[in-house]
């Protein structure tokens, strides 16, 4: 088949599904019911595109990227944007991840959402957000990135507010879609300076031409896209709507809020990546603030009870190391990252869904049999589920692992290489990467240690629900479950693909040499200048330092929680005060928000413009037909219809004109 | 066979034809097969229209001289061109649309209400299609008098303030307007066509008007273009008129009777008076980006929610100035287009709010929530209009926008980057108002008991909104089948303009240079008028 087809399919597909999903439910709600025709759909448009682009993949030339370019969309003037995709190395990785990683979850979220009056609808807006997520990871320029990244907003919008009613989660998709438009204002005007410089806003002009554009602007443009990098992929300081975002259901959380949409923040750097390495004062901007945002979200992260909040702060933290290898330059290492972190965190995601499922469950019995009421996403609500969760224990065991950075799982190599990378460029010259390295370092030992804690608060220890003798949780069923093993799997050999430089000399690093400028690959990496004969040494230090921190976070906290791990989050938050109480608040950045900017807004348009626009901008205006209405009223009084007064002005007026003809 | 004509006249027809018919329901009819087949007709002008043919001159037109006296060269000239092709098949479309959504809203003398329609879609299609000035005015003006019994009548609790403020504001202008097309038909007349006065819109554009005269005729007949729009500070009639008005008024009114203005922007004031608009472009700049800030911000704290789609007009209008006064054929192109593309999302959106208030007799906002539980279709629309609004990319509002500010950022008569990217804010400030309007209107619990029992939306309802929102669908990704219909009209203009510009400068300098040269010699300067080529 050929190509164009292909693409064709992989980004009709979705779309047709999510049609066939919502439009046709909405106008039939015969339809509505029929679950197993609307998840074998919904999942069968994501996981026959995920086929086509391994075929894709597996007949790339390397070095040889395809363009298919459809048909014109906005042609006017000098601008000239089509509909035209992109087939190329990361391109392919990133279509891989989406579809394949979206595959498994449709097939979990199957079981998960059964009996959800809003089956349809929920399938729709998965199908809708692939159809999304592929443009934006499959598009030629930069606007047809932008219909995908703002595509994936809306549909994380529809999807975080799914159960509406509740008014609490449609304010966190508001609150979502709000601080994701404030990142695509600077998108756009970064897409405006682009256009100005270069005339044109398709990669190839963007990559070849970018480094003429003068510094100062250039700076602007990679600064611009970076901002809105960070509405979309949350750090500081848009990170605040991901948090919230775990009101949607679980199956999205892993989707959209961990595997795939907010990294493609990560995709826009390295895709622009020649772009971004010209503008080295931006780089520095961009690391330091993804180290600042992966230790805040990491500590956060160790003060959340709720299970969801400690996956959604750890995704920003691990976010946060992705940044890090792109402010070091290392694009290729941050996107390996994306993927291994894909598959751990999508893991985790789903394990908690199957918790927060079979939690469900108790807390429905529970609250039949003692009319109390529990959260079944409080971790100190849990405790114990391993007996009765297996394989749900299980998998989230092997991907805490992989995330916490244990060799030789996914994360250790990915991670490894992103501190490795850090270290590398603070040893090439550049002071700024050191701090990113030993912040990268505390970071990874905090990592480690919250989420053991996460996992032994959950699976084991005692069983902390009110009448846990009798009410029993149960693991989930097999459409759940199989997605859980299929992560774990590659949660443990996803970082074969990239293995470090001190094993074969690098050969061996397969997405390097995938992705990579030096081979032939579309990701710019930075030149540096050669290291002195003892650096293997030093690598070899470096890697048994991570693994050593990993090993000491997990074995600590499988210290402190294994039993009873309540009983050391209180001894820490009486120790640590106002730290503690600190990082339970979040670091206060939701009421510094709402202080400084929502509500001053709010108060400005209403009290400030709302009253200007009333009483001085209509109160012209009135003020205008009074007068007017005034003058008459004064004037109508000259009407009396009096034929004396009349004669009397007339005699007047006549003694006037004759006197000035006379004395003028 | 004169379809220009036709398709202006064919709703006069039907209003006099609702003279002769009885019973509420014949008048409906009447009114929805008039407008249909109007709005058939109207898509012979499509089909027919030649995109390759010179740009600067109209096809299908059709002539009817001889009803003034020699000395006035006022003419019926009608036709079509790349610029008010599509804003005339939005007119037509727009027609059995708000029939079909005046359906059931409409109470009370049936026949008026329905014959004040369709003589406002004359006098609009008109206003789009008239190549001669003062056949324009009238159109303009006959406008005018529908729509203020539209809201007199049929319109809310204030409606007698709001469609006696509609009419004054307008006419204000417009009678501005008057003063100044009678002084430029004279001037005109004089320079090139011998002596007559002519309202012919190609005489007056071969006329290069004299720098000095410019720019008072620029400020008439822009402020009279301004009022229509309506362009910040003059936007107070819009909110009142909106949130008065029947719903149909509401239609019409943001769907095609605002462009009025945008377009005798486009139309006459920009190619007949260049110079005095780029030297005064950045003023017009400053005040649409005002107005997209300010009539976002304003929007968001209504609590009707009518009044919030009604300055949200304020914001998207706007864009729209702001992209005319760029100058380039990015943002031009477009402005002609978000004209479109806002005339069926706000439309959509009007005719929503119309049918909640239906259900329940009110448009506060605090009266609803929760209604997406028993009203999915509605929400449906309602969210997808609202993205639409909010510049979603792939729904039709972002094609406009884009064009529009990524056109003004590169233009050196916007007053610089940094005024566009305050317009850009316009993106985040869109999503704040229109997605509040969803949260309040339409998620969380029922509040009211009410609202459990209201009924979505029926059959009649949905093809009504239904082409509407396959049209956002359509214009978002399919935005080029009409982009290439104004593209050789809008660079022709841009053309004109800029010839115009350089001969009346240069006729200026040289004015100059002679009355330098023959200083006090008491030469006698020639009026700078040369006809151009």
């Amino acid at each position: 088949m050929d190509a164009a087809l292909l693409v064709q399919l992989i980004l009709l597909l979705p779309l047709a599904g999510a049609v066939f999903n919502g439009i046709l439910p909405l106008f039939l709600p015969a339809l509505r019911t029929r679950e197993p025709l609307i998840g074998a759909v919904a999942t069968a448009v994501v996981a026959i595109p995920f086929v086509l682009v391994l075929i894709l993949f597996l007949g790339y030339e390397p070095g040889q990227p395809v363009i298919v370019d459809f048909f014109p969309w906005i042609v006017a003037g000098d601008l000239e944007v089509h509909f035209a995709y992109r087939i190329d190395e990361l391109s392919l990785v990133m279509g891989l991840i989406v579809t394949g990683v979206g595959a498994l979850i449709h097939l979990y979220a199957v079981g998960y959402m059964h009996g959800d009056s809003g089956f349809w609808r929920f399938f729709a807006y998965l199908n809708l957000f692939i159809f999304a997520m592929l443009n934006l990871v499959l598009g030629d320029n930069m606007v047809v990135l932008f219909l995908g990244w703002e595509g994936v907003g809306v549909c994380s919008y529809l999807l975080i507010g799914f159960w509406y009613t509740n008014l609490k989660n449609s304010a966190a998709a508001n609150k979502a879609f709000i601080v994701n438009r404030i990142g695509d204002f600077a998108f756009l005007v970064a897409m405006f300076l682009l256009f100005r410089e270069l005339g044109g806003l398709d990669f190839t002009t963007i990559t070849e031409g970018g480094g003429a554009i003068p510094e100062a602007t250039l700076n602007w443009i990679v600064l611009l896209l970076f901002i809105g990098a960070t509405g979309k992929s949350a750090q500081i300081p848009l990170f605040v709507w991901l948090p919230d975002a775990m009101a949607g259901p679980t199956p999205v959380s892993a989707l959209i809020h961990a595997a795939t949409m907010v990294t493609s923040g990560l995709y826009l750097l390295a895709r622009l990546s020649p772009v971004v390495l010209a503008a080295p004062d931006i780089m520095v901007v961009i690391a330091v603030v993804a180290a600042l945002t992966a230790i805040m979200a990491a500590s956060i992260a160790i003060a959340q009870n709720d299970i969801k909040k400690v996956l959604a702060y750890s995704t920003v933290s691990q976010l946060g190391y992705m940044f890090m290898a792109a402010g070091v330059g290392a694009f290729f290492v941050a996107i390996f990252h994306v993927m291994t972190h894909a598959f751990f965190k999508a893991c985790l995601f789903l394990g908690s869904g199957s918790v927060i499922h079979a939690m469900h469950h108790v807390e429905h019995e529970v609250e039949h049999k003692t009319g109390k009421h529990i959260d079944p996403q409080d971790m100190r609500t849990m405790g114990g589920l391993k007996k009765y969760m297996p394989a749900t224990s299980r998998t989230y065991f092997i991907a805490m692992l992989a995330i916490a950075g244990i060799p030789p799982l996914a994360g250790f190599f990915s991670k490894d290489e992103i501190l490795f990378k850090a270290f590398e460029y603070g040893y090439d010259g550049h002071a700024y990467a050191w701090f990113v390295w030993i912040v990268g370092l505390l970071t990874a030992v905090l990592t480690a240690f919250y989420m053991a804690r996460s996992y032994y608060l959950t699976f084991e220890g005692e069983e902390r629900w009110p009448l846990a003798d009798q009410v029993h949780p149960h693991e989930s069923p097999w459409t759940m479950t199989v997605p859980l093993w299929v992560l774990a799997g590659l949660s443990v050999v996803g970082g074969f693909l990239g293995l470090p430089g001190v094993i074969a000399h690098g050969e061996w690093n397969l997405i390097h040499h995938w992705l990579g400028e030096p081979y032939g690959g579309p990701v710019a990496e930075p030149v540096l200048a050669p290291h002195g004969e003892g650096f293997l040494a030093i690598e070899w230090g470096l890697i048994l330092l991570g693994a050593g921190i990993a090993f000491a976070g997990w074995l600590f906290a499988r210290a402190k929680y294994r039993t009873d791990g309540l009983a050391y989050d209180a001894h820490l938050r009486a120790k640590l005060g106002g730290l503690y109480r600190a990082w339970e608040g979040k670091y206060y950045w939701d009421e510094l928000y709402d202080r400084l900017v929502v509500r001053p807004l709010m108060r400005f348009s209403e009290r400030g413009l709302a009253a200007f626009d009333r009483y001085v901008v209509d109160g012209a205006v009135n003020g205008v037909a009074a007068l007017t209405a005034g003058i008459s009223r004064g004037l109508r009084y000259m009407q009396t219809g009096i034929v004396q007064n009349y004669a009397l002005a007339i005699v007047f007026g006549a003694l006037l004109v004759i006197s000035l003809i006379l004395f003028a | 066979m004169p379809i220009t004509s036709i398709v202006i006249f064919l709703p006069l027809l039907g209003a006099l034809a609702l003279l002769l018919v009885r019973g509420v329901s014949a008048i409906r009819w009447t009114a929805l097969v008039t407008t249909t087949v109007t709005f058939l007709v109207s898509l012979l002008l499509w089909t027919g229209f030649d995109p390759a043919a010179d740009p600067a001159v109209p096809q299908m037109v059709d002539v009817l001289s001889g009803w003034f006296p020699e000395w006035l060269d006022v003419k019926y000239v009608v036709g079509i061109d790349g610029l008010n092709l599509l804003l005339v098949l939005l007119t037509t479309l727009l027609g059995p649309i708000v029939v079909l959504g005046s359906w059931t809203y409409i109470g009370k003398q049936h026949r008026g209400y329905y014959a004040l329609v369709l003589l406002l879609q004359t006098g609009v299609t008109g206003v789009f299609t008239s190549y001669d000035l003062f056949l324009f005015y009238i159109f303009f003006e006959l406008t005018l008098i529908p729509m203020y019994f539209i809201i007199g009548i049929w319109g809310s609790e204030n409606r007698i303030y709001a469609a006696v403020k509609f009419v004054i504001y307008t006419l204000v202008g417009s009678l501005l307007m008057l003063v100044a097309i009678i002084y430029l038909g004279y001037a005109a007349g004089n320079a090139v066509n011998g002596g007559v006065f002519t309202t012919d819109y190609f005489k007056l554009l071969a006329y290069d008007v004299p720098l000095g005269m410019q720019t008072w005729l620029f400020f008439l007949f822009a402020l009279s273009f301004a009022i229509k729009v309506p362009l910040f500070p003059l936007h107070t009639w819009l909110p009142d008129a909106h949130v008065q008005a029947p719903t149909g008024g509401s239609v019409i009114l943001a769907g095609v009777l605002l462009k009025m203005g945008t377009y005798g922007l486009v139309r006459f004031c920009l190619p007949f008076f260049p110079n005095a608009a780029q030297e005064y472009s950045v003023l017009f700049a400053v005040l649409a980006v005002i107005g997209i800030i300010y009539g976002a911000l304003v929007a968001r704290v209504q609590p009707d929610a009518k009044k919030l789609v009604a300055y949200s007009s304020v914001s998207h209008l706007g864009f729209v100035v702001l992209g005319l006064f760029a100058f380039n054929l990015e943002a031009l192109q477009g402005a002609l287009i978000q004209m479109i593309n806002h005339g069926l999302s706000t439309g959509a959106l009007f005719l929503i709010v119309g049918m909640l208030y239906e259900r329940r007799h009110s448009r506060l906002m605090a009266d609803f929530g929760g209604i997406a539980r028993v009203a999915p279709v509605l929400s449906f629309f309602m969210v997808f209009s609202a993205l639409a609004s909010a510049g979603l990319p792939g729904l039709n509002g972002f094609v406009g926008e884009f064009l529009i500010l990524i056109g003004s950022f590169q233009s050196s008569y916007t007053g610089g980057p940094v005024l566009v990217a305050l317009a850009t804010t316009g993106v985040i400030l869109a999503a704040v108002y229109l997605l509040w309007m969803i949260y309040r209107t339409f998620f969380g619990e029922i509040t009211h008991e009410a609202n459990r029992t209201l009924p979505d939306l029926n059959p009649r309802e949905v093809l009504v909104l239904a082409p509407l929102a396959v049209l956002m669908f359509v214009l978002g990704f399919f935005p080029h089948s009409f982009l290439k219909v104004s593209e050789p009209a809008a660079a022709s203009l841009l053309d004109r303009i800029e010839e115009k510009r350089a001969a009346v400068l240069e006729a200026a300098e040289a004015a100059e240079a002679m009355a330098a040269t023959f200083d006090g010699t008491q030469f006698e300067v020639a009026a700078p008028s040369t006809p151009a080529p």
